[in-house]
């Protein structure tokens, strides 16, 4: 068998999201150096805080500020940080009780004396990042702090407003892959790099698949004989594009078209050239042209054979 | 859901792939083909006989857009069949198709999924499945929110680093007879002091789930197309699912409120109602074995994961379906009457679908004439 292809495959996506009130003003707090939770309709004190009770999915609005030094109520350690996550160095991952709060908050706990030196129940406060946007990560760690008991009394109210106040944030987010296309499309295309176009056959209905995904999708069955087809096939329909696509390197007008190479049993799409646009016809017959060290052809053009009749292509539209 | 009522569908036939580290550069319909042969030939129905179709699966192990679509193919999707999808975990596809199924708009329903972590570094994908707001932007990896949760246990004193060491040891000695699970034997001494480095102190190696390329299918059937398609049917009592809050922080970690309340509603309490004989429990991670025992109260009498459970292969995905497939298979094999199957998404145990099975009669005969009759009246 081939050696199956693979590729790295780098995907992001820089999601925008907008904020309600509550996460408007808690993210809008950080940046301030204010940290805000939100009071529930049981009374309790949530932070980070949500738009809406946990328990009665009622919309909560009612913010108090909370203390900047907590009580560690999990910890775990991260001897290997990976990319993105607050700190470069080992650390501990900490659910942090504020003080005043009833609820944890997830962050980093710096610890440059190691896991022996981090415990539940440990005090520690904020570490503010140098500069702050209005994210989570304004806060930019938590550190050992001492020692002390949370202070007594129950946090006070805040009207949650500040001057320029943040109303969304940019979730910038990167993830790595390696992507296989599989056995079938990986045989599709080394025979595409020597030229040749090869399709799969189903043992069932005997339909060719162009290019093969490895399985036929009328049976539900595993396609495995290959089947050489074309170069030559006929163009099944088409249309003509008037507007340019962002990066692509082609002269607009261009024609865009189905083509059934033969011995294929279904049509698959390329560029027609070499042929007057308003002279491309369904029925025309085309042929590959490849260019220097391309993995895919270039374009079709025409063979100048007669054009095809309607009854060899019409199950293939 | 009443048992009556819910016990009309059963499953009557599962398989599932040798899950490995990685497929061997397969895409995902070629991974899934041979699972889909399988459950079909153990039923002898083709594609075009199945009245609805439902999978489950994530274009962020994938990295791809729409990626279900393609799999679609290894199902004879054309002419157009009706079909569903999920992005989770199987199990919630098999909720689906069963509701379907209980509605009498079908009568037979192909459940699958898949997944090849083997694309991507799972535990960073993962990271994108939480509060992009509080959580996201510190990309907590699967592990370490994981790691969290089973410190919290052990501080309540609720479990020991020896116990879980022996959860990770009984699972894959258990897996030893499993030739689908990944992780089969292995060195893990249940009764000498945890060995294993630390990956994520608290957890250390055996209590990590394996990386898995995998796929499971299912089939359900309901009343008599049930019991024309197998001679033992293992009969869905109830189903449910419950979620939790998201954050982290917000929940008691060390207990599954969400899981109690599937259980309740799935009948697993039902008074009167025969014991355990066997739990599939979709615990990845050592500690939530012991979170779900509890919340399941689980005794000596059930017999924990004796597939070997997500600690011998998890496929993300197809991991919690498997559950079901395998609490499934026990009672098609007369080695179980009773079974609840148990799978999970999200952080730390956020949601939790709760299934109980039963078998017809006593275990030892199942035969189709004794116990149930049609339109699934219980035993």
């Amino acid at each position: 068998m081939d050696d199956v292809l693979t590729a790295p495959m780098v995907v992001e996506f820089p999601f925008t999201r907008s904020l309600g009130p509550v996460l408007s003003a808690f993210l809008t707090g950080l940046r301030e150096r204010t940290v805000l939770g939100v009071t529930a309709t049981d009374g309790r004190v949530v932070v980070p805080p949500t738009e809406y009770d946990p328990v009665t999915a009622e919309e909560v609005r009612d913010l108090v500020e909370v203390g900047q030094t907590g009580t560690v109520t999990t910890w775990a350690w991260n001897g290997a940080p990976r990319r993105g996550q607050p700190l470069a160095h080992p650390f501990a991952w900490v659910l942090v009780r504020l003080d005043g709060a009833d609820t944890a908050l997830l962050h980093a706990l710096d610890a440059p004396e190691g896991p022996g030196s981090v415990s539940t129940g440990m005090r520690v406060r904020v570490r503010w990042a140098q500069e702050r946007t209005g994210a989570i990560t304004d806060i930019a760690c938590f550190e050992p702090a001492p020692h002390d008991p949370p202070p007594p009394g129950r946090p006070a109210a805040h009207p949650g407003t500040f001057p320029e106040p943040v109303t969304g944030i940019v979730a910038a987010a990167r993830l790595d892959y390696t992507y296989s296309p599989g056995r079938a499309q990986t045989r599709y295309l080394n025979a595409l790099a020597e030229h040749r176009t090869k399709g799969e056959r189903c043992p069932r209905c005997r339909k060719v698949y162009v290019p093969p995904r490895g399985a036929c999708p009328t049976c539900g069955v595993a396609t495995g004989e290959q089947v050489e087809v074309g170069p030559a096939g006929t163009v099944t329909t088409f249309c003509v594009v008037n507007i340019k696509a962002k990066g692509l390197d082609i002269d607009v007008p261009y024609v865009y078209g189905h083509i059934a190479l033969d011995g294929a049993g279904l049509a698959l799409h390329g560029r027609i050239a070499g042929i007057p646009c308003d002279q491309v016809r369904m029925g025309l017959r085309v042929e590959p042209v490849w260019t220097e060290g391309g993995r895919h052809p270039d374009h079709y053009r025409p063979t100048g054979e007669p054009d095809a009749a309607y009854e060899t292509y019409k199950e293939l539209l | 859901m009443t048992r009556t009522e819910a016990g009309q569908v059963a499953v009557v036939a599962f398989a599932q792939s040798r899950h490995e580290r990685a497929t061997d550069g397969s895409s995902e319909v070629e991974m899934l083909l041979p699972v889909l042969r399988d459950v079909l030939d153990r039923t002898g129905l083709s594609t075009g006989q199945i009245d609805f179709t439902c999978s489950g699966s994530s274009d962020y192990l994938a990295g791809r857009p729409f990626s279900f679509t393609m799999a679609l193919d290894g199902v004879g999707a054309w002419p157009p069949i009706a079909e569903s999808h999920v992005e989770t975990d199987g199990a919630w596809a098999l909720y689906e198709a069963w509701v379907k199924l209980l509605t009498g708009e079908a009568e037979t329903a192909l459940v699958y999924s898949y997944g090849k972590s083997s694309a991507g570094d799972l535990p960073e994908v993962l990271t994108r499945q939480l509060d992009p707001y509080y959580l996201a932007p510190l990309w907590p990896d699967s592990v370490s929110l994981a790691a969290l949760q089973t410190r919290a246990l052990l501080d309540t004193g609720a479990t020991s680093e020896r116990e879980l060491a022996g959860i990770a040891a009984r699972s894959r000695a258990a897996a030893a007879d499993n030739p689908y699970a990944q992780l089969r034997g292995g060195s893990v001494d249940a009764d000498a002091p945890p060995a294993d480095a630390y990956v994520a102190q608290p957890l250390r190696r055996h209590d990590l789930p394996p990386v898995s390329d995998g796929a499971a299918a299912v089939v359900l059937a309901a009343g008599r197309t049930a019991r024309r398609l197998t001679a033992r049917p293992a009969w869905i009592r109830g189903m449910d699912h419950r979620i939790e809050a998201h954050s982290p922080g917000a929940r008691d970690l060390t207990r599954s409120p969400s899981t109690r309340l599937a259980a309740e509603h799935a009948g697993l309490f039902d008074p009167g109602a025969p014991p355990v004989d066997v739990a599939e429990l979709h615990a990845p991670f050592t500690a939530q074995e012991v979170v779900l025992r509890n919340a399941l109260r689980l005794g000596e009498e059930t017999a924990v994961n004796p597939s070997g459970g997500p600690l011998a292969a998890n496929p993300v995905m197809a991991a919690g379906l498997i559950r079901i497939g395998e609490a499934a298979a026990r009672i098609t094999r007369g080695e179980a009457r009773r079974a609840v199957a148990h799978a999970t998404s999200g952080p730390c145990l956020q949601q939790n679908l709760v299934a109980v099975l039963e078998s017809d009669g006593s275990a030892e005969d199942g035969s189709a004439e004794d116990g149930l009759t049609e339109g699934g009246e219980g035993a």
